[in-house]
């Protein structure tokens, strides 16, 4: 079997299991901190306050908000597909927690790598992983046994063969300016100057394919609730329901992480070396404003709409940035 | 969808009026254009902080002629009752939902400046539709439109106000708009 981890450092098996409970335990720290900030500030952008009143400035919603999912009846309708079912809210769970190993907070610092895993196909493990996410919501959307479900699957579909390559293609530019596919060596290769610069086509490319990714507006055709009532989630209540909630915020720190670490820089900021996690966070906290900003002010595109772009516009864009890159990096 | 078409086919020309057709790298450049337009207008609202009025704590200021619950009133010096109980108000109200009962005054214990006074005087409120007309109709300004909306009650039975209830100094719950606000 062929080593899929960085084999020249071997760290003990505990450190792994700590470094994963750590990451672990912030990341589902922030998660919930994520879906309030969300909300406070769409009010902040439509003249409203948000949620502000369970706990201080409304700090205890999420808490309010699972602890109301769990008390709910875990429903299935009678022509759904009972293992299909339940699997649907679980692969993405399992794309996004896995999708975070490789997510860089840090370089090696005594003896431990500041990642979850520094994997040398990190790119490729990306796309792998982000991807088995939709499976979880074809599945769920087709084995609800519901029309609205399946629309939803129908169009989750429809929009992942049009962002994907659009998307691989716009980070093959930076893979190639840093020389590899494992985010740690890319992020160490932006050292001077960070790839947002020389690569803003890639970057806006790869942040409009994101948007897509993590069904967010203006690409939230597979939930979109004002026509397919949350579109492949319509069957789900509880805690499956709220895992559904739960990973697409996931993916949006999983998403602004990858982009954070490839055009942003990563860890590199000014300060002590032990700083590096929080200067990471702070990238990618950013670009999550980003999202919601872009939640608040953009309508949803029609499907052709986005596969018009996704085809017709951000391929050919892409392709022209990886050749031109291609170009210049053999010439310098 | 064997029938015939409603309209006759070369003759009549629906013409459509087509807003710019999406995709293409002219429409990409303009929406990315209008997208920075619109967040740049979804930015200027988040500077311009909420505008929300956060009810049950803070409240909407209302006009000195605003039509609220009802109020009886007293002669300040003698504190006597206004209401003479002529029941005008009763037969002005378009709900009837007033009710007045009138008694004569026995000198000595005089309730009202009048000959007659009102032993009786119900407003039921889950009716009223706070017109005003009762307030026009009073003679002697013994019954005035007050300033309290918060009328919210459990039982339509405590919506019945009665004399005292009427007379009674309201709680100030609604703040009033300052002159030219």
């Amino acid at each position: 079997m062929l080593p899929i981890a960085d084999t020249t450092m071997v760290e003990a098996t505990w450190v792994m299991i700590a470094k994963s409970l750590v990451i672990f335990g912030v990341i589902f720290a922030i998660l919930p901190m994520m879906t309030v900030l969300e909300r406070k500030l769409i009010g902040r952008f439509q003249h409203r306050y948000g949620p502000n009143r369970v706990g201080p400035f409304g700090l205890l919603q999420p808490l309010a908000d699972v602890g109301k999912l769990l008390s709910k009846e875990a429903f299935r309708p009678a022509n759904a597909i009972p293992t299909l079912f339940v699997l649907g809210p679980l692969l993405p769970v399992l794309s996004a927690v896995l999708a975070l190993a490789i997510i860089p907070w840090g370089d090696v610092q005594g003896g431990v790598g500041f990642y979850g895993i520094d994997v040398p196909i990190g790119v490729l493990y990306f796309f792998a992983v982000g991807s088995i996410a939709f499976y979880g919501l074809l599945l769920g959307g087709w084995a609800s046994g519901s029309k609205y479900s399946l629309l939803g699957a129908m169009r989750g579909a429809a929009q992942l063969i049009s962002y994907e390559i659009a998307m691989g293609l716009a980070l093959l530019g930076v893979v190639m300016m840093g020389g590899s596919l494992s985010l740690v060596d890319i992020v160490k290769a932006q050292g001077e100057m960070w790839f947002v610069v020389p690569q803003i086509v890639g970057f806006l490319i790869f942040m409009l394919a994101g948007f897509a990714e993590t069904n967010r507006t203006p690409f939230d055709m597979p939930e979109a609730d004002a026509e397919l009532v949350q579109g492949f989630m319509t069957e789900y209540g509880g805690m499956r329901f709220g895992s559904f909630l739960l990973v697409e915020y996931m993916e949006i720190l999983v998403v602004s992480g990858v982009a954070a670490a490839m055009f942003l820089g990563g860890w590199m900021g000014p300060g002590p070396s032990f700083l590096d996690p929080i200067w990471m966070l702070a990238k990618m906290l950013g670009l999550v404003l980003v999202f919601i900003w872009v939640r608040a002010t953009l309508p949803r595109l029609r499907y052709d709409q986005l596969m018009s772009l996704g085809w017709k516009v951000l391929l050919p864009l892409a392709t022209l940035n990886v050749l031109v890159t291609a170009v210049l990096v053999v010439v310098t | 969808m064997s029938g015939e078409f409603p309209y006759l086919r070369d003759q009549d020309v629906v013409e459509v009026q087509r807003g710019p057709e999406p995709g293409g790298v002219g429409g990409a450049y303009r929406a990315f254009g209008e997208t920075l337009r619109g967040l740049k207008t979804t930015m200027a609202r988040l500077i311009e902080g909420p505008l929300t009025i956060e009810y049950p704590e803070e409240k909407t200021p209302v006009y000195p002629r605003f039509r609220g619950r009802h109020k009886l009133h007293k002669f300040e010096d003698s504190g006597l009752e206004k209401c003479v109980g002529c029941s005008l108000c009763a037969a002005a109200c378009p709900a009837d939902c007033i009710r007045v009962v009138a008694a004569e005054n026995i000198p000595g214990e005089r309730v009202s400046a009048g000959e007659r006074y009102a032993a009786v005087y119900e407003i039921n409120l889950s009716r009223c539709i706070f017109c005003g007309y009762c307030e026009i109709a009073c003679p002697f300004d013994a019954i005035t439109m007050g300033h309290d909306y918060e009328m919210a009650d459990y039982d339509r039975a405590d919506l019945i106000f009665t004399k005292e209830m009427l007379l009674a100094e309201p709680i100030e719950r609604t703040p009033l708009r300052a002159e030219g606000e």
